[in-house]
């Protein structure tokens, strides 16, 4: 397949990842095997890593805390900053790592039930690993946009419903 | 009214209401309806056109603009066109910014028009078109185009309507409501033909961006046509800006010098902060209008498919936002299809008897709506052709190859 239809594919699973396979093909012109190969070939290689939902946990009526941290960190020999991430992030509690520049060396997303937990968390777990030299916790105080998708008023539409 | 007031305008009166108006007020009172019968974008303007608009009204930017428009939008037009087309307008002289296309086309057909004149008009064509050449004095002659011919125009049907009379030709490719465009090739031997005859032709090219597996001929970049044409554009579909009111003519310095005094004694000015927007999205707006298109693209198919299977065959659509699928092999008729589909399964389209001789076995079906109402619609218009046709739906899937 040519890249543009690559693209296509991917652009249309990454807005709604349950289209089925025959809307795609459908969409971009191409026969229903083509797009299946297509989207196994992408799960194989990691291209597609995951499917997964995007939820209104407080609307669900879940409480949780979301936290970034912005961790300093003394890079080891060898292996930089690579050890210290890896080791951030094998905790479950961690959603995201990243190695980012400006102040600090890694920023990390932590969502947990209760601020106590999440404090504990911290203080005993991320501030203790070797090589781990400051932290700087933000809390999440509300959400108006997370992957693409708006958490507050949206835009209704409002054209006559016929038209010129 | 009293009856002893004097008689209203009679050619404004006697101008047929538009067929879209008698559906839409129906269909206003209607609960749960999906509408595929919007002619415009269901994306709201990019959040960066807006902002610009906001910001111009907070620096108080409340006052009139020249005539022809701000400076710095017609300089930006001509880059644009240059850019896309290659035609060369002067910002200075040949660029007047209008209250969208509707103005532009009306400040044509006053500029170039006297009464007794006429205009070719291929049609099913755009529902202001024929009403704004009455307006000005002169008469419509509508060339019928047909679906085997993919709804373009014929030199031989524009020779069989010519008279000594012709004024002008009157085309608006990618056309509302067949989406359908024409090529370089047969745009040419539309252009030599008025050439040939000495025409004016006004290209109203709205739908420029909006074109799918093909790129748009701006009729002006024609061989014999940039002398004789007036070029009409806008915001509105590109930049999904309807609402803002904001387009521009391009035509010689002789043509658009009596267009701007028209539109300076009837309009003044394009609103100025319309036409604030209008810089935003030309420098800024590019990466939107692609996102757009393949979003339309990607939607094009997905109906076009679905119409053809469910009996209502349709020609592939190159451009604007529409399909124009025909409707008689259910024996209804497109004002009977789209009024029973409205009543009995809540799915508005509209029937292209309101777009003039042509449009009699077809509905348009506009799919700038998303791809959940899109399927939902063809679920409820298969349903309802299998309730007035059984069996015409396919029974196989088609192969999806033809649908490229």
């Amino acid at each position: 397949m040519q890249n543009e239809e690559i693209d296509e594919i991917l652009t249309i699973l990454a807005r709604d990842a349950r289209t089925p396979p025959e809307t795609i093909a459908t969409m971009v012109g191409k026969s229903v095997e083509d797009v299946r190969a297509a989207i196994d070939e992408y799960e194989r290689n990691g291209i597609i890593k995951r499917y997964k939902t995007i939820l209104d946990w407080e609307k669900a009526g879940t409480d949780k805390v979301v936290a970034f941290i912005d961790v300093k960190v003394t890079p080891a020999r060898d292996i930089g900053f690579d050890g210290v991430a890896a080791r951030i992030s094998r905790f479950p509690e961690i959603q995201s790592v990243w190695l980012v520049s400006g102040g600090s060396d890694l920023r990390v997303m932590i969502e947990s039930s209760n601020i106590r937990e999440l404090g504990r968390f911290v203080a005993e777990k991320l501030s203790t690993i070797n090589g781990v030299a400051g932290t700087t916790t933000n809390f999440i105080l509300r959400r108006y946009k997370e992957d693409q998708v708006m958490f507050i008023d949206t835009e209704e539409d409002h054209r006559l419903v016929v038209s010129p | 009214m009293s009856d002893s007031l004097p008689p209203l305008s009679k050619t404004a009166s006697e101008i047929p209401p538009s067929g879209i108006r008698k559906f839409f007020e129906i269909a206003a009172q209607m609960r749960d309806i999906i509408s595929l019968g919007v002619g415009e974008p269901d994306f709201v303007t990019p959040w960066s056109i807006r902002e610009a608009a906001i910001y111009s009204l907070e620096k108080g930017e409340t006052n009139y603009t020249s005539n022809y428009g701000l400076p710095e939008l017609r300089k930006l037009i001509a880059v644009h066109l240059q850019k896309l087309y290659n035609v060369q307008y002067s910002a200075e002289d040949e660029i007047v910014i209008t209250v969208g296309v509707s103005e532009g086309l009306d400040l044509a057909m006053r500029t170039i028009l006297n009464p007794g004149d006429e205009v070719l008009v291929p049609e099913p064509c755009y529902v202001s078109y024929k009403p704004c050449i009455t307006l000005a004095g002169a008469t419509a002659i509508g060339v019928t185009t047909k679906a085997e011919d993919n709804f373009g125009v014929t030199v031989k049907e524009l020779e069989a309507a010519r008279s000594q009379r012709t004024k002008a030709i009157l085309v608006g490719f990618p056309s509302n409501p067949t989406g359908a465009t024409m090529t370089r090739e047969a745009l040419q031997e539309v252009v030599d033909f008025a050439v040939r005859n000495n025409l004016y032709i006004v290209s109203d090219e709205i739908y420029d961006r909006l074109t799918y597996d093909t790129k748009h001929v701006c009729v002006s970049s024609l061989r014999g046509a940039r002398e004789r044409t007036i070029l009409l554009n806008g915001f509105s579909k590109a930049y999904a800006m309807t609402g803002w009111r904001v387009g521009y003519a391009c035509a010689p310095r002789p043509i658009l010098t009596v267009m701007n005094k028209i539109h300076a004694y009837t309009a003044l000015c394009a609103p100025i902060t319309a036409q604030r927007a209008a810089v935003d999205a030309l420098k800024h707006g590019e990466a939107a209008v692609q996102d757009m298109v393949r979003e339309y693209g990607r939607r094009r198919r997905l109906i076009v498919d679905g119409l053809n299977r469910i009996g209502l065959t349709c020609h592939v659509p190159q451009g604007a936002f529409y399909a124009f699928p025909n409707v008689s092999a259910t024996g209804l008729t497109a004002d009977e299809f789209a009024e029973r589909l409205l009543f009995e399964e809540h799915v508005a389209v509209v029937p292209g008897t309101a777009f003039g001789a042509g449009g009699h076995s077809h509905i348009r079906c506009s799919y700038a709506t998303s791809r959940e109402k899109i399927e939902i619609a063809l679920q409820r218009m298969a349903r309802f052709v299998d309730k007035i046709a059984p069996g015409l739906a396919l029974v196989s899937s088609p192969d999806k190859a033809s649908t490229k």
